[in-house]
């Protein structure tokens, strides 16, 4: 069984199309790893079908980090 | 295009414009969702298109409503990858009379209802990576009409709004186009006077009222594969009433 970070650094590197060592937890989605503002929507999708849980938009909002990502998803499983 | 049977949403499709669009959507394949505001309506829907489809009660006015149906869609026939927005309804009157429910009924109901349904249905398309919204807009958005401020100005919005998210989707393959009626042959324009209609007619260089298969055929052209390189457009169908 995989770990939360590793699985969550499995979906970023799939829907980003970024290499698995860009994925560092303090790298920022959008200046980091460049994705638009519809990857991100995207990737949350990703992150809700990967983990089976709802992100409701204020919460998706504030995920923009690889750490930020982990951390709603350790809160919430 | 995958080789599965993709859903298709369309709204208001009891009778009308959105009747014709529902059944040409089925004869093309898809699988057909139509909504009604009634149960009645809902029923009628299931019934015209048999196998082909179902009818729902959907309020396009009413968050909670689009909120909940859509998710039932998802979960009862898979994500609709085409949607008609096609629900309107008309409360003419002049300026100087109108009321202030007049107003905002026809633009909660007309436009409001874009950002409801249209939100509801985006991720499942952008999912797919294939997706078709075509909102049905009226050649009263472009010319105006008098006794229409409230209709004419939903409608303008329809297709400000069709251009922004053609931009803002196309990198996912979704395509967003408007369809734009003259006058068409429905319960809404048989209800005019003669007189009136005669004025009409003579704006109208084909020199009839359309007919709603007429509508309906551009909007499966649009949905169907060979639409797939149009996007941000507004199609007119009004016999050349209004030339642009």
């Amino acid at each position: 069984m995989s770990s939360i970070e590793e699985r969550v650094q499995k979906i970023i590197v799939e829907q980003l199309g970024v290499k698995p060592e860009d994925v560092k937890s303090e790298a920022s989605f959008v200046e980091d790893l460049g994705a638009d503002s519809l990857d991100t929507v995207e990737l949350v999708m990703a992150l809700e079908e990967e983990f089976e849980t709802e992100i409701p938009d204020e919460e998706a909002e504030k995920i923009s980090t690889v750490q930020a990502a982990v951390d709603y998803i350790k809160a919430h499983s | 295009m995958s080789e599965e049977r993709k859903v298709a949403l369309v709204t208001g499709a009891t009778r009308g414009i959105g009747r014709a669009i529902a059944e040409q959507l089925a004869d093309a394949g898809l699988f057909v969702v139509g909504t009604a505001t009634s149960e009645k309506g809902a029923t009628t829907i299931a019934e015209y298109l048999g196998e082909r489809g179902t009818g729902v009660v959907m309020d396009v006015a009413d968050d909670g409503s689009v909120a909940d149906t859509v998710k039932h869609i998802n979960e009862a026939h898979g994500a609709p990858l085409v949607l008609v927005n096609n629900a309107g309804i008309t409360r003419d009157n002049i300026m100087l009379r109108m009321k202030a429910d007049e107003w905002s009924d026809v633009i909660n109901t007309n436009l409001n209802s874009l950002y409801r349904v249209s939100k509801a249905c985006l991720k499942g398309m952008t999912k797919a990576r294939w997706g078709r919204v075509i909102n049905i807009s009226s050649v009263v958005g472009t010319m105006g009409n008098a006794g229409q401020a409230n209709y004419a100005a939903a409608k303008g919005g329809v297709e400000g709004f069709t251009r922004a998210l053609a931009r803002e989707l196309g990198s996912r393959n979704i395509t967003v186009n408007a369809v734009a009626p003259g006058f068409i042959q429905t319960d809404m324009t048989d209800g005019l006077p003669e007189a009136q209609r005669e004025t009409l007619l003579a704006g109208i260089p084909l020199g009839r009222l359309g007919a709603p298969a007429e509508v309906a055929s551009a909007v499966a052209w649009l949905a169907s594969d060979g639409g797939g390189y149009v996007t941000g457009t507004t199609v007119h169908v009004n016999g050349g009433m209004f030339t642009g």
